[in-house]
């Protein structure tokens, strides 16, 4: 067992967690712990952009933006922070280019915008160009420019070390425990302020554009020692991943003017949102092609549809929705553009649709995408663990495993990069502020008492489940009932399912019992993780009644602001129980109205 | 389909050298090579041990030889492969830790030794810093590298010494010395003119050929190599 002591730690080396560490070592001795190696990580497979009204390609503002994110939320987003963050942006996207992002450009140089799904000019409701962009690898560039500048500040990294404990003293944040993936051995990280950027959970789900690594495993390790969750019940569906693999496909394509076709030849988008079409919300997207394959218009009555962005489709559309150039001409594209704009997506529907995107269009389905859910935060990253926002010392979370909460019930596109910068940036400044003037909690007696014991139990398991056919049944059933469309009966079911899956689970033998590199004995505690967060986002959505952002029940179809514009707190007791208790979303300025698009 | 996947195999705490591990199952043409791993761990042997995370060709961990050239298995599909008989053995010229597992420490020291990271101590202007549409493009192909290290894995010149700086650092370096906005090229060019420097490179072009991005590796090397000479950033 080896000891360490920083000021500071940061968990997770994504968008957040280089943007935290970077800040943070600005004047505190910092580390980045991180289960891949940092480029490795999830921020780097986004594509399309990040939001920010820099107006560099037309009129725009922030407060635009503000307005399109709270009604993104469908009102549940907290509107004191989202005004922070989207008045951060600007800034931020600033301060990405100082860093050498390569954005695209504007024939005058300036970085290039494209619009995306919700991003309106408020005075017209018209799309709005906000995502500004590099071609369609946006978070590749950010994930690369911010961990060469933590390399460049000699910022401190523990690459392949596995989080798995939270250490908690005096109800302030200690530090962790994390197991070195090459030896097994376990390392302790003494620390006055810890914070977690490990990213989201959508492998509980079955069709999912998320990495096999995001299995939730800040969540878990936090809601294992006391502290909430919130809104856990919210989780986003992207309406375009690729046809049964669930590889994300920009919204940015749809910005480009592609569109989505159902099996009688229409753009169906036009009776769901008559003003903005296919460059809707993603919740209103998704559900409208949940109900075109039910109705049976699929691609010859399958479960999936076409995104056609081939140039004669989007010229034709473009001509009837009247989109015009910055010139004023008419809009066109030629597949050559198209394939200078989108490049990777060009590449992923080759290699893995064998599709040619500028002459066939893409088999599409909604996949599972984003964690809106998470540890409750304020807008400086400081974890707030009840009703009243009590800040625990210490402990502080960024990027999409906090919920501060900027994206309420549905998260618009190019907001989670921003979140990532933006909260990043600001949990790491807050963190070394108060490792700086605090003093190290003392370690509890025995510091890896509790992970010794979760992996013995791992390690003796007796039985003949199999990893695959209990991830297997958690995934399926938690698509089929606790996905796009929920009812209470499909979610009791769910539950049920998911208890019995938390017992088969504990019959999952180990087989490999060697300390170098054992990534069965990991995959086994992931799944645990994935697991506990099913049982929780179940709970918390068969109690809500109503239909709000990601979370729509048949049973509920209609939001209820009466009772339900509130944010659900969860925790996990120690019998397991899960306790919900409800605080208020913050309105400043935005009364709920009737969300059209 | 059936299908028949040979995997190297070594665990250091109980093999004193490897060995390989055939296992037959079924595989759709469109599966990726990756999927039949993650079948063999799930259902033959829960030792195998490799690296992945994104699985679609972005996060760079996977990188892997099969049939002789190195892919990401991710990215590698059955039907690309046109043949049933499937071999997956480690990248070469890197120490192998377990099965599919390498040592990637002196990967990543290569690529921090040519200053990966955008230098300019100018007073930054209050908005971005403007960019041609041209200037822009004078590096695109270079800012796609995921460091998977197929391409310096791929390298003969690797192989025979781990000395050599390899393609994957020149590309990163490529990256930042043709991007107008940079103030350190000339640094980055004195540290790849060094005798582990570019002129390793006998542009054999493996990297170019395997690179699961497609960057035009040889030529960036190339253009590097130019740099040098000329003095000139054209």
């Amino acid at each position: 067992m080896k000891k360490h002591q920083f000021d500071v730690i940061v968990i997770g080396a994504g968008g957040a967690g280089l943007m935290a560490a970077l800040y943070a070592s600005k004047t505190a001795n910092t580390a980045v712990i991180s289960k891949l190696y940092p480029t490795r990580s999830h921020t780097g497979t986004a594509q399309g952009g990040v939001g920010a009204a820099l107006g560099n390609e037309e009129e725009d503002h922030w407060e635009w933006h503000t307005f399109d994110s709270v009604k993104g939320s469908d009102y549940l987003g907290d509107q004191d922070a989202i005004e922070f963050m989207c008045y951060e942006a600007v800034q931020a996207v600033y301060e990405l280019e100082h860093y050498g992002l390569p954005f695209s450009r504007t024939p005058e140089g300036k970085i290039a915008q494209r619009p995306f799904g919700g991003h309106t000019n408020n005075v017209t409701g018209k799309p709005v160009r906000r995502a500004c962009y590099a071609a369609d690898r946006t978070g590749h560039m950010i994930l690369q420019t911010l961990y060469q500048q933590c390399l460049k500040n000699n910022v401190n990294f523990f690459d392949e070390f596995q989080v798995v404990d939270l250490l908690v003293v005096n109800g302030a944040a200690a530090g962790v425990v994390a197991i070195e993936l090459g030896t097994s051995e376990l390392h302790i990280f003494h620390a006055k302020s810890v914070i977690l950027a490990t990213g989201g959970h959508g492998r509980v789900w079955d069709i999912t554009s998320n990495a096999y690594a995001y299995t939730g495993d800040g969540i878990a390790i936090t809601m294992r020692r006391g502290v909430p969750m919130e809104d856990m019940e919210f989780f986003q569906f992207h309406p375009t991943g690729i046809y049964k693999l669930g590889i994300l496909i920009t919204e940015g394509v749809r910005g480009e003017g592609g569109v989505l076709i159902n099996g009688k030849g229409e753009r169906f988008m036009e009776r769901y949102a008559p003003r903005v079409k296919d460059l809707a919300s993603r919740d209103v997207i998704s559900r409208a092609m949940y109900l075109e394959i039910k109705a049976g218009n699929g691609i010859n009555g399958q479960n999936y549809l076409y995104l056609d962005v081939r140039p004669e489709t989007v010229n034709k559309y473009a001509a009837l929705d009247g989109r015009k150039r910055l010139d004023g001409s008419p809009y066109t594209m030629t597949g050559e553009e198209i394939i200078a704009k989108l490049p990777d997506i060009v590449d992923f529907a080759r290699t893995y649709l064998g599709v040619d995107p500028v002459a066939q269009p893409m088999p599409v389905q909604p996949t599972a995408h984003y964690t809106m859910g998470g540890i409750p935060t304020n807008r400086f990253g400081e974890a707030v663990i009840d009703e009243n926002n009590t800040v625990m010392p210490g402990l502080y979370a960024a990027g999409e495993v906090a919920c501060v909460s900027v994206h309420g019930a549905n998260r618009l596109g190019t907001n989670s990069l921003l979140d990532l910068i933006v909260f990043g940036k600001h949990s790491g400044l807050r963190a070394a502020e108060f490792a700086l003037g605090a003093d190290f909690q003392p370690l509890p007696a025995d510091p890896t008492e509790y992970t010794r014991t979760q992996f013995d139990a791992i390690r003796n398991a007796q039985g003949n489940e199999k990893i695959l056919e209990v991830s297997g049944k958690m995934k399926t059933i938690m698509m089929d009932c606790v996905g796009m469309f929920r009812t209470g009966e499909g979610m009791q079911s769910a539950l049920q399912t998911v208890r019995e899956l938390r017992e088969r689970y504990k019959h999952i033998p180990l087989h490999d019992q060697g300390k170098i590199f054992n990534t069965e004995m990991i995959n086994i505690w992931e799944l645990g993780n994935l697991l506990e967060i099913a049982e929780v986002v179940t709970v918390c959505a068969l109690a809500r009644t109503e239909s709000r952002g990601a979370h729509a029940r048949d049973d509920y179809p209609k939001r209820d602001d009466v009772n339900w514009l509130k944010h659900t707190l969860s925790w996990v007791k120690p019998d397991g129980v899960i306790e919900l208790r409800y605080k208020p979303v913050v309105i400043t300025k935005y009364q709920p109205m009737e969300r059209v698009y | 389909m059936q299908v028949t996947v040979k995997v190297y195999r070594f665990n250091p705490e109980k093999d004193k050298k490897s060995h390989y591990e055939t296992y037959k199952l079924e595989a759709e043409p469109t599966d990726r090579i990756l999927d039949m791993l993650e079948y063999i761990k799930g259902y033959y042997d829960g030792t195998l041990s490799f690296r992945r995370s994104c699985a679609h060709g972005i996060c760079g961990s996977d990188g892997m030889r099969i049939n002789g050239r190195n892919y990401l298995a991710c990215k590698a599909l059955l039907k690309d492969l046109h043949t049933n008989k499937i071999t997956v053995e480690p990248i070469l010229g890197l120490r192998v830790i377990k099965d599919l597992i390498v040592d990637m420490e002196q990967f990543f020291a290569h690529y921090k030794s040519v200053m990966p990271y955008f230098v300019n101590d100018e007073p930054e202007p209050p908005q971005e810093r403007l960019q041609s549409i041209e200037e822009r493009e004078r590096f695109d192909d270079t800012t796609k590298c995921i460091l998977c290290a197929c391409c310096t894995t791929s390298c003969p010149i690797f192989w025979a010494s781990d000395q050599y700086v390899g393609p994957a650092a020149i590309v990163a370096a490529h990256r930042f010395i043709f991007d107008s906005r940079d103030k350190a090229a000339a640094e980055r060019l004195r540290i790849l003119n060094d005798q582990f420097g570019v002129y390793r490179c006998h542009t054999i072009f493996n990297c170019t050929e395997c690179c699961p991005r497609e960057i035009e590796i040889t030529q960036a090397i190339g253009e590097v190599k130019a740099a040098i000479i000329t003095g000139r950033l054209d």
